[in-house]
C-alpha cells in the first residue's frame, strides 16, 4: 500500500469504513439485523449471501439511499451521518449498482457530467469533463471514448463508465454490487485488472457476487450475510469455494446435475437459414439453421453480441426475419406476431428480465400471470379470477423459494435475484412446448441456480425442447445435449455433448475452425 | 415499536391530506388577493362555503357540477394508467353531446327510457371515436397524443359551432332574425329524472356507479390488466404477448368515451339542449380539463376520484356564489381555481417525493407480526 494519503485521482484515501449494528426494516422484512462490517484501504472485501439476504440493502445504506433504523457508520474511525448519495459522494464513497443507472441517449461525457454540481449551472464544460475522463482512464487503465453514446456500448463498457463516473466524483471507496453478473468472462478479467490496480493505489473496494470462484480470486476477506444477519468474516486465503458455499447456504451444496436418460423425440423447433438484422445495423443472423428436438437442451455458446439476442428475438417474433423460415411443431411461425407465438406455448426467459420480462410496478402475483392472464384459470369472460391468481402465486413463490413479504408486494421491492425468480417461475411453470432461456441463472445464488438447472432438466424430461443461451461455459456444458457455437451471426459448428471440451468450444467461439 | 407504527401512520395520513392542505394554501393566497381588492376574505370564503354546502340546494348544485368532472376523471384514470395523456376531454364531451342531442331530437317517438339509453350510448360512442382517433395515431403512427387531442378539441368546437348554426339549429331560432346558435329543447320524456326542486339528476348516480365499474375494469378484468401493463412497461408487455398498440388505442378510446358520456349527461340532465357561445367551455364549463385535475387529486383511483370531484365541484359552485356576494372580478375566480390546480398538482409531486423518502426511512407498518417483530422488540 502506498504511503501517501492521496490517491492517484488526487482524492484523499479512506483508510477504513466501519458499520456497527446496522438495522434496516422494510414493510414485512427485516433486511439488515444489527450488521457489523468493515473495509480497509487496499483491500477487496467480498459480501456474500443468498438472494434477499440483504447485501444490496446494506450497501445502499452506506451509499445514503436508505437510512438505517439503527446503527452507525464510522469513516476513518469517526462517526459520520450519510443522509443522501450526495453526502456519501462527498465523503468519497461510490457505488456501482446491480442495475446500471446510465442514460442511453447521452454520451459518456454527458453521463459522467450528469448530476455533478457544475452541471447545475447554465453551461457545463463538456470538454473539461472529457479531458478529466481521459486522464482518469489513463491512470486506471480503462479504455473509454468520452464522445461515444452509451447505447452503442457493450455492457462491460457501460460498467467501465460507471466506474469512471464514481472515480470522477472522487470515490476512494467503491461498492460493486454484482458487477460481474452481466459480464462475459473476458470482461470479468478486465474488471479484475482494474480492481487490482485500484486496491494497489489505496482504494477500498466492496465486492458482491454469487460466483464463488471470483470471490476467491479477487478478494482478501469475505463476509457472509444470511437472512439479514452477519454470519461472519474470514480471510479468503483460509477458505475454499466449497467452504464458502456451505457457509452461505447453511447446508452442504454441490451441483452435480442428474441428467438422467432422456430419449430425444421429434423436432419441435426448426430454423432454416434464418437471417435478420440487429440493433446496430450489422447483420444479426446470417443464415442460421438449427433443429431442436423434444427432450433436448441445445446450448448456444458464444461471446455475447454474436447474434444470441437476435436469435432469441427472431424465434419469439420480436424481431423481423428477413430471410429463412422458423417452424414450431410443423407450423410455420416465421414473422408471426409475438402474441401468437406465445400462444403456441413457446416460453421465453429474456436476458434483461428487469426490462423485458416483468413489470416492476405490478405485484408479484400480477407478474406471475403476465403471460397467461387472459386464460383459464386466471380469467374467464374477460374477468380476472383473483383467487386462482393468488393461489398460483402462492404455489410459485413456494416452489421457487421467492423471498417476498407477500404476493401483493410490488416486484420492484424484491431483491435482484428474487425478481429474476419471478420470471423463471412463470416461464417454466406454464408447461411450455419450447423454452428459450437466455442467461437463466444470472443473478441467482448457488441454491437458486441449482434449482433452476434442475427445473430445466425436469422440463427436458417432460419432452420440452430447450434452447439455452449462456455465456457461462460451465452451465452450457453441464446442461446441454448438443452445443451450437455462434460466431458473428453464424453457427460455427454443432458439437455433441460427448465431444465438447472447453478448449474446442473456446476456439469455435473465437471463430476458429479446428481442422 | 408502537412509536414507529404511529409515526408511519401519521405520515400516511399527512400524505392523504396533502391535497387538502394544498387547497387550503391556495385559498390563503386567494385571501391575500382578496385583501388587495379591499374585500374581507372571511366574508368571501363564507359565501364560497355557503354557495357550495350552505343548503340542500347548494349541495345539489355542487353534485351537479361534480358529475362531469367525475366522468371525465374516470376516463383520465384509465388513460393515465395506460400512460396516455388525454387532454382532449373538451372535444370528446362536445362530440358526445352532439351525438346524444341528435338522437333525442331525431327519434322523438321512442319511449323515454329507450331514447335516454340510446342517447347516452351515442355520447359514449362519440367520445370513444374522438378519443380513439388520437389513440390510433399514437399507437400506429407515433403521433404525440397531447398535441393530437388538443387539436381534436379545436375541431370539435368548429363542428359544434357549425351544427348549432346550421343543421341542428333550433327551428324557432331559425325563424327569428337573432338566430341564437342552439338546438331545440329535448322533450320532457327524454330528460333524466330530477330530485326536484333541485337540479340534482340521475346522472350523478350513473357517474358514481360507473366509478365502481371503472375500478372493476382496471383491477378485475383482463382489459384493465393489459392497459395497466402496457402503461407501466410496454416492452415487457410486448414480450408477454400483449398487443401493445391495441391497448394504447383502447385506453384513449375509453377515456374519450367517458368524456363523451359526460357531454351527453350534461345535455340530458342539465341543459336539455346544446347551445354554443363559440367556445368549448360554453358547453363543457371546462370540465374536460378540470376532470384531469380531479382525477389527479383522486390519485388516479376511480373511487378516490368521487370525493375529489365533489371538492372541485364545490369550489366551482362556491366561487360563483362568492363572486355574486362580494363582487370581485371573475378573473379572480379563474385565478383562484388556477391556483388550486397548481397547488394540488404540486402537492402530488411532493407526495411522491415523501413516499420515496419514506421508503428510505422505511419503518415497520402492516408487517406480519411474526419474524420481523421479534428482533425489533429485542432491540427496543
Ligand atoms: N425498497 C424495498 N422495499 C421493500 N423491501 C425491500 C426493498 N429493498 C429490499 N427489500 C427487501 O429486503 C430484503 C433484502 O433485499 P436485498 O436487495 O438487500 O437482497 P440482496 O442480498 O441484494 O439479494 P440479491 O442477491 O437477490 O440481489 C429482501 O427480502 C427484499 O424483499
Ligand atoms: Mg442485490
Amino acid at each position: 500500500m502506498p504511503e501517501s494519503n492521496i490517491l492517484p485521482s488526487g482524492k484523499p484515501r479512506i483508510d477504513s469504513l466501519e458499520l456497527r449494528g446496522i438495522t434496516k426494516r422494510f414493510p414485512g422484512v427485516l433486511a439488515n439485523d444489527h450488521v457489523n462490517f468493515d473495509v480497509k484501504a487496499g483491500e477487496v472485501h467480498a459480501l456474500l449471501g443468498e438472494n434477499g439476504a440483504g447485501k444490496s440493502t446494506l450497501m445502499k445504506t452506506v451509499y445514503g439511499l436508505y437510512h438505517p433504523d439503527e446503527g452507525e457508520i464510522l469513516l476513518n474511525g469517526k462517526p459520520v451521518h450519510i443522509s443522501s448519495p450526495t453526502d456519501s459522494i462527498n465523503l468519497g464513497i461510490g457505488m456501482i449498482h446491480q442495475h446500471f443507472m446510465l442514460v442511453p441517449s447521452l454520451t459518456v461525457a454527458e453521463n459522467v457530467a450528469l448530476g455533478l454540481p457544475s452541471s447545475r449551472g447554465p453551461l457545463t464544460d463538456l470538454d473539461a469533463v472529457s479531458k478529466r475522463i481521459l486522464e482518469l482512464a489513463d491512470i486506471y487503465g480503462l479504455r473509454i471514448d468520452p464522445s461515444a453514446y452509451v447505447w452503442q456500448l457493450s455492457v462491460g463498457q457501460q460498467q467501465r463508465i460507471e466506474i469512471i463516473k464514481a472515480l470522477y466524483r472522487g470515490a476512494a471507496l467503491l461498492i460493486l454490487d454484482e458487477p460481474t453478473a452481466v459480464l462475459t468472462p473476458q470482461e470479468v478479467d478486465e474488471l479484475f485488472v482494474i480492481m487490482r490496480q485500484m486496491t494497489k493505489d489505496g482504494h477500498a473496494l466492496i465486492f458482491i457476487s454469487h460466483k464463488l470462484h471470483e470471490v476467491v480470486e479477487i478478494c482478501q476477506r469475505v463476509s457472509v450475510l444470511r437472512d439479514g444477519r452477519m454470519i461472519g468474516t474470514r480471510p479468503t486465503s483460509e477458505t475454499t469455494k466449497q467452504d464458502l458455499a456451505n457457509w452461505m447456504v447453511g447446508r452442504e451444496v454441490g451441483f452435480t446435475p442428474d441428467r438422467g436418460n432422456v430419449q430425444r423425440g421429434e423436432v419441435r423447433l426448426k430454423l432454416e437459414n434464418v437471417q435478420c438484422g440487429s440493433d446496430r445495423g450489422t447483420p444479426g443472423l446470417r443464415g442460421v439453421s438449427l433443429d431442436i428436438h423434444s427432450g433436448e437442451i441445445l446450448g448456444i455458446a458464444g461471446v455475447s453480441g454474436n447474434g444470441q439476442r437476435e436469435l432469441a428475438d427472431a424465434v419469439t417474433g420480436l424481431r423481423k426475419i428477413t430471410g429463412g423460415k422458423v417452424t414450431l411443431e410443423n407450423a410455420d411461425i416465421t414473422n408471426l406476431p409475438p402474441a401468437e407465438i406465445t400462444e403456441r406455448m413457446l416460453s421465453y426467459i429474456p436476458e434483461e428480465r428487469m426490462r423485458d420480462g416483468m413489470i416492476k410496478d405490478f405485484t408479484v402475483a400480477e407478474n406471475m400471470i403476465l403471460r397467461e392472464h387472459h386464460k383459464e384459470p386466471y380469467s374467464r369472460y374477460g374477468f380476472l379470477n383473483l383467487k386462482n391468481i393468488s393461489s398460483n402465486a402462492d404455489m410459485l413463490i413456494k416452489k421457487f423459494h421467492v423471498k417476498t413479504p407477500s404476493q401483493e408486494t410490488l416486484a420492484k421491492n424484491l431483491s435482484g435475484g428474487n425478481i429474476q425468480k419471478i420470471v423463471l417461475a412463470r416461464e417454466i411453470s406454464r408447461s411450455p412446448r419450447v423454452i428459450i432461456a437466455a442467461q437463466p441463472t444470472r443473478g441467482l445464488d448457488i441454491g437458486a441456480t441449482e434449482y433452476v438447472r434442475e427445473q430445466l432438466l425436469e422440463q427436458r424430461k417432460q419432452g420440452t425442447a430447450i434452447i439455452l443461451i449462456s455465456e457461462d461455459l460451465d452451465e452450457i456444458l453441464a446442461l446441454s445435449d448438443r452445443i451450437a457455437v455462434i460466431y458473428e451471426g453464424s453457427v460455427m459448428d454443432i458439437v455433441p455433448r460427448s465431444e465438447a471440451t472447453p478448449q474446442r468450444l473456446g476456439l469455435l467461439m473465437a471463430g476458429v475452425h479446428p481442422e | 415499536m408502537k412509536k414507529f407504527l404511529q409515526s408511519e401512520w401519521m405520515s400516511r395520513l399527512i400524505d392523504a391530506l396533502l391535497p387538502v392542505f394544498a387547497t387550503l394554501a391556495a385559498l390563503i393566497i386567494g385571501a391575500v388577493m382578496l385583501l388587495f381588492l379591499g374585500v374581507n376574505p372571511i366574508v368571501a370564503y363564507k359565501a364560497l362555503w355557503d354557495g357550495a354546502f350552505g343548503s340542500g340546494n347548494a349541495f345539489a348544485e355542487t353534485l351537479v357540477k361534480a358529475t362531469p368532472l367525475l366522468l371525465v376523471g374516470l376516463g383520465i384514470c384509465i388513460s393515465f394508467r395506460g400512460d396516455v395523456i388525454n387532454i382532449g376531454g373538451e372535444g370528446q364531451m362536445i362530440i358526445g353531446g352532439i351525438l346524444a342531442t341528435w338522437i333525442g331530437l331525431t327519434f322523438t317517438g321512442l319511449p323515454g327510457w329507450l331514447a335516454i339509453t340510446l342517447a347516452l350510448l351515442a355520447g359514449f360512442l362519440g367520445g370513444a371515436i374522438w378519443g380513439g382517433i388520437p389513440g390510433y395515431l399514437k399507437a400506429y403512427f407515433n403521433v404525440n397524443e397531447i398535441l393530437s387531442t388538443v387539436m381534436m378539441n379545436a375541431i370539435a368546437v368548429q363542428i359544434m359551432n357549425f351544427m348549432m348554426r346550421g343543421p341542428m339549429l333550433d327551428p324557432i331560432q331559425a325563424a327569428k332574425a337573432s338566430k341564437i346558435p342552439q338546438t331545440a329543447r329535448l322533450i320532457e320524456a327524454f330528460r333524466l329524472a330530477r330530485w326536484s326542486p333541485t337540479r340534482l339528476h340521475l346522472g350523478v348516480l350513473i357517474a358514481v356507479i360507473l366509478a365502481i365499474l371503472v375500478y372493476i375494469l382496471l383491477w378485475r378484468t383482463t382489459l384493465g390488466y393489459r392497459i395497466r401493463a402496457v402503461g407501466m412497461n410496454p416492452l415487457a408487455s410486448r414480450y408477454a404477448g400483449i398487443k401493445v398498440p391495441r391497448y394504447i388505442v383502447m385506453s384513449l378510446l375509453l377515456s374519450g368515451a367517458f368524456a363523451g358520456l359526460a357531454g351527453a349527461i350534461q345535455v340530458y340532465g342539465v341543459n336539455y339542449r346544446m347551445i354554443t357561445d363559440g367556445s368549448a367551455s360554453g358547453f363543457t364549463g371546462n370540465a374536460g380539463f378540470n376532470g384531469i385535475v380531479a382525477a389527479l387529486f383522486g390519485q388516479l383511483h376511480p373511487l378516490w376520484s368521487i370525493p375529489a370531484s365533489i371538492l372541485f365541484g364545490a369550489l366551482l359552485v362556491g366561487a360563483n356564489q362568492m363572486q355574486r356576494v362580494v363582487q370581485v372580478p371573475s378573473a379572480l375566480i379563474t385565478a383562484l381555481n388556477g391556483l388550486v390546480v397548481v397547488f394540488v398538482v404540486s402537492s402530488e409531486f411532493l407526495r411522491r417525493r415523501r413516499q420515496r423518502q419514506r421508503l428510505a426511512h422505511a419503518k415497520m407498518d402492516d408487517a406480519p407480526p411474526d419474524k420481523t417483530s421479534q428482533p425489533a422488540e429485542a432491540s427496543a
